[in-house]
């Protein structure tokens, strides 16, 4: 019983990331039906918001020591970060030591002017071109935009810890009654869960109890009408478009401290969130966020030794296989609507 | 002639032509000369200009001619290596079987992955292609090499061992891959004055299969079959109401994909007998669409002309690094020099991909018909005609021979 507790937990950070970036593909998909494949990059640009941060909060100036020695016997050289400069030491480490919660207010912003400018600068010219073209320019753009990443921050993963207090554990066994330690789990990673579960829930709020939620999926219902009414729908899907940016880009931040973010994270992720999408069904926000935390608990139920020794490599190869007997089973996946993207 | 109208068979003898002579077309500049270093007559390269046309070429008899947007291409040459490699470690280096069994492996592959993904189109099509792809290189990587089942040999990749059985190997034959006796490694060099042009046996061979590889393309887009295809692709919802079932043509185009993509996998390990699961991966699979999409979906020549363009791309720019930059710039000024190599230098050496994106992403938004609608732009603008006349021209001239 611990153990399959355990299993949940454990693939909750994972099926939230996935529910994250597939909420935010859901939008982009059901808003102006576009497919689009840079969505992967844009986590990972959420990611390396994070990284940035935390990079602007670290640099430092050097003062020398003389009356300390290093080990080789020159005088020590003493690096202090211009934060601790300016705001005093206390408050200075404390940034730091934030940098990646602070990240999100930070990333906010360039997560939505990233995903307006994408959406005005390209996206817009490709609505009347076939799904195939739109898959591909946002291939594209998602090498383009990694390759630049790349560039900047090298190829290798970038440790960005989380606050020290988040750091260690949390030990759930004498809350549900069994012998100490044996259900433990990362702090930082149940702030996650809670932290997807807060935007997911945001987002949805956001649609169903405000007018321009409410104009937005009665566009997404029927855009002609809608649009004869006298209103700009296009303005609205473009800040759509916005809003799920920066719902993978949060995704990103978040994601951070969890694995070092390097440049092709986002597409390791974009593979799996489109089946995730798929499998949820293709337009159905719920869909997407139950599909993502689903799969993301198949997968590591899939990854017990009692799974893997039984099976060999099933962890591999679950959430593949589960989406082919969905999609054969179930075409239009758990919770597809009638007419998207079947032409 | 060959059961090709005039112009495919002009055609047939450009791609001929160029294949036969790509040591001399690709080596245009002398050796030690500056310029050398954009030399690609070399053996290496030009196999894999010619094994990745085939793959393209497969690719394209399926997208170009049905629509279907296959993400999982990359197994089926994955499948093709390793049918290769295990032919060599059975029966000895001759490459022959190898080759054979890797062009049936793939096609019993390809024809179980199109039964199921086939029951979808569009983006479901898609996205279970690259699931079935994605597992087939975690099963590769991973679960096949295990100490009691060694398939694959995972990470190190599948390669021949000395205690490996060989039942047909015999004494005189090299112990490298090879075709009755003359190794694919023997490569005939000639000195022309500045020039050297290498004559590679693995090379030839696999451009003999590509241009038999592109005689059969022709003659499938010209057939009734490809019609069929074609009609597939224009209106499928149509096709059905005609009382036509579309799906087993759809499937024969998969498998008849599939088997290109398997076969360019066994000559791959036929040039060099090692098969690794990293060819399966989703970004082999992306590379074979970008190829496609950059040559011209849907023409004939498009596929080759991509392939190519990309790989020479990917062995060129990748090799260019700030002290060629430097001297590339030197004729202009310390500081403008130092600016232009700060500008250029994220384009090439590692940066090379950044290129590519940026290069399929302008292909993508401005030419959606690839470097043939290009060619047929430029074209254009000397004889006058506008694009859709020609279009009209080259729709009359495609009309099936039978």
């Amino acid at each position: 019983m611990d153990a399959i507790i355990l299993q949940i937990l454990n693939g909750l950070d994972k099926g939230s990331a996935y529910a994250l970036i597939a909420l935010g593909l859901t939008l982009i998909f059901g808003t102006l039906g576009v497919v689009n494949f840079a969505h992967g990059a844009i986590f990972m640009l959420g990611a390396f918001c994070a990284v940035t941060l935390s990079k602007i909060f670290s640099i430092s100036y050097q003062t020398i020591d003389e009356t300390q020695t290093d080990f080789l016997g020159n005088p020590l050289k003493i690096e202090t970060p211009y934060v601790e400069h300016w705001f005093g030491p206390e408050m200075g480490s404390a940034l730091i030591d934030w940098s990646v919660p602070l990240a999100i207010l930070f990333s906010i912003p360039i997560m939505i002017s990233i995903g307006v400018i994408m959406e005005r600068g390209l996206i817009k010219h490709f609505y009347k071109r076939p799904h195939a073209d739109q898959i591909l320019v946002t291939f594209g753009l998602a090498i383009v935009l990694q390759e630049v990443i790349k560039y900047y921050f090298g190829a290798n993963p970038i440790p960005t810890p989380a606050p020290d207090v988040f750091r260690g554990s949390f030990d759930f066994s004498p809350m549900l009654g069994f012998e100490a330690n044996s259900v433990i789990y990362p702090i930082w990673r149940l702030i996650y869960f809670a932290f997807s579960a807060l935007i997911i829930g945001a987002v949805f709020a956001f649609l169903q109890f405000t007018t321009f939620g409410m104009v937005v999926r009665a566009g997404m219902a029927d855009r002609e009408t809608v649009g004869l009414l006298g209103i700009n729908i296009d303005r609205k899907f473009t800040i759509m478009f916005g809003i799920a940016a920066a719902v993978a880009g949060l995704a990103g931040v978040m994601y951070a401290p969890i694995n070092a973010p390097n440049y092709h994270m986002g597409m390791d992720f974009l593979v799996l969130s489109f089946v995730v999408v798929v499998v949820g069904g293709m337009g159905s926000l719920p869909g997407a966020v139950a599909a993502g935390f689903l799969l993301g608990i198949l997968e590591s139920f899939a990854s017990t030794t009692w799974a893997t020794t039984t099976i060999p490599g099933i962890n591999q190869i679950i959430i593949y296989l589960v989406a082919i007997i969905i999609l054969l089973t179930r075409p239009r996946g758990l919770m597809g609507k009638k007419g998207v993207m079947e032409d | 002639m060959l059961g090709l109208n005039k112009r495919d068979f002009t055609l047939l003898l450009i791609v001929v032509a160029l294949a036969m002579l790509a040591p001399f077309l690709l080596n245009p500049f002398p050796e030690g000369s500056a310029m050398a270093q954009f030399n690609a007559g070399y053996p290496d390269l030009m196999q894999k200009f010619v094994i990745y046309g085939i793959f393209a070429i497969g690719f394209n008899i399926l997208f170009g001619l049905t629509g279907y947007l296959s993400f999982g291409h990359a197994a089926f040459l994955g499948v093709g290596s390793y049918s290769c490699v295990w032919m060599f470690k059975l029966l000895g280096y001759n490459v022959m079987p190898g080759i054979l069994l890797s062009i049936l492996t793939s096609g019993i592959f390809a024809y179980l992955i199109g039964v199921v993904s086939l029951r979808r189109s569009g983006i479901y099509f898609s996205i279970l292609t690259l699931a079935f792809a994605q597992m087939s290189f975690a099963l590769a990587y991973s679960v096949l090499s295990n100490p009691k089942f060694n398939l694959t040999n995972g990470e190190t990749g599948l390669q021949v061992y000395s205690n490996d059985p060989q039942w047909l190997h015999s004494a005189g034959k090299p112990d490298l891959p090879h075709l009755f006796g003359l190794s694919m490694r023997a490569t005939h060099e000639m000195q022309l004055g500045a020039w050297q042009f290498q004559f590679n046996v693995g090379y030839y061979l696999c451009a003999i299969i590509m241009v038999l590889a592109f005689y059969l393309s022709i003659r499938i887009f010209r057939s009734p079959f490809g019609m069929m295809l074609r009609a597939v692709k224009s209106n499928n919802t149509r096709m059905y109401y005609t009382g036509l079932n579309a799906r087993p043509y759809t499937l024969a185009a998969f498998v008849i994909s599939g088997m290109y993509a398997g076969l360019a996998g066994g000559l791959l390990s036929a040039v060099d007998p090692l098969a690794g699961a990293e060819r399966m991966q989703w970004t082999a699979s992306g590379e074979v669409v970008l190829m496609t999409i950059l040559g011209g979906t849907g023409t004939l020549i498009g596929p080759v002309l991509g392939s190519g363009l990309i790989k020479y791309f990917e062995n060129i720019f990748s090799k260019i690094n700030d002290s060629v930059l430097h001297s590339w710039f030197s004729f202009l000024p310390d500081g403008m020099e130092d600016f232009m190599v700060t500008i250029v230098h994220p384009f090439v050496g590692k940066g090379w991909h950044l290129t590519l994106g940026v290069l399929f992403m302008l292909i993508v938004i401005f030419l959606p018909g690839g470097l043939v609608q290009g060619g047929q732009k430029i074209r254009g603008l000397f004889t006058g005609r506008t694009e859709a006349e020609q279009a009209q021209a080259d729709a009359n001239q495609s009309t099936p021979a039978e």
